[in-house]
């Protein structure tokens, strides 16, 4: 439990803090790169390694890499989709969510192919 | 406050153009309070989450939730609305302009996304053989130069 509070604090106060440096950078596109900074994998991978060891820390990065392929093209899919159709912008950045689940689950089952 | 900051990139082996990045400090304000607090919840739960996967499912489940787009929502959402809001204190009506917006930040983000597949290669290769704080440094600026090109490149 008090791992998971630590782990919730961390990761609250690194992700506020990417997000308060894109606020302030302009343009807007050179912002937007902030929307893919490392936040999460910031704020776990010090207690990864404390708690699993480097190795376990290590395979987590391996994975994701296939995950930021498919945020990749997460992310394409919502410019596209607000391009295109111009929905809310919250609605199109929902929609394009099993986009991120489809691509990372066929990349990992294809790299566990691979290694096998 | 409006401090414009001018980083020069070479782009094709030669000093190139120059691409200027600004920063304005006043942005901040336009952010609510409860927009910060709805920022670090957020990344609070998509932290804990990503660890409950590891542990659940192992490693190679658990690090592709390290990449996973759960803030963007939010975030994308917030620079509309202030798109918006702008305009709407001009008395015009901003919808359609603050829907490019965001569509502007995904296009950024995307080339944020190959960014962070540089800082992931960096992690798996070096982590099991070094010490951890320096690759996560070395990781870290891995991703900061290699966005900063990649944004120079696009804008050509």
């Amino acid at each position: 439990m008090t791992e998971m509070v630590v782990r919730f604090v961390i990761g609250g106060i690194v992700v506020s803090l990417f997000s308060l440096v894109a606020d302030v950078f302009r343009p807007k596109s050179f912002a937007g790169l902030f929307g893919a900074a490392p936040s999460i994998a910031l704020a776990t991978v010090g207690l990864t390694i404390h708690h699993e060891g480097q190795d376990y820390a290590a395979v987590e990065a391996r994975s994701m890499i296939l995950g930021a392929i498919a945020f990749l093209a997460y992310a394409v899919s919502v410019s596209w989709i607000l391009r295109r159709y111009k929905p809310p912008t919250l609605i199109a950045t929902m929609i394009a969510i099993p986009v991120w689940f489809f691509a990372s689950f066929v990349l990992l089952t294809l790299m566990v192919r691979s290694v096998h | 406050m409006v401090l414009r900051v001018v980083c020069s990139s070479d782009t094709h082996g030669e000093i190139g153009s120059l691409k200027k990045v600004g920063i304005n400090f006043s942005s901040l304000r336009e952010t609510k309070a409860h927009e910060y607090l709805l920022r670090f919840v957020f990344g609070g739960v998509c932290t804990v989450f990503a660890g409950i996967m590891a542990k659940h499912f192992g490693p190679a489940v658990g690090g592709l939730f390290l990449a996973f787009p759960a803030i963007f929502p939010a975030s994308a959402t917030m620079i509309e609305n202030h798109e918006k809001r702008r305009k709407a204190e001009q008395g015009m009506n901003g919808t359609i302009r603050g829907r490019m917006a965001a569509s502007i930040d995904a296009s950024g983000a995307a080339l944020g996304c190959v960014a962070l597949v540089g800082f992931a290669i960096v992690l798996w290769v070096e982590l099991p053989n070094h010490n951890p704080l320096t690759v996560v440094v070395i990781a870290t600026l891995t991703w900061a130069v290699m966005a900063y090109t990649l944004w120079a490149f696009r804008k050509g």
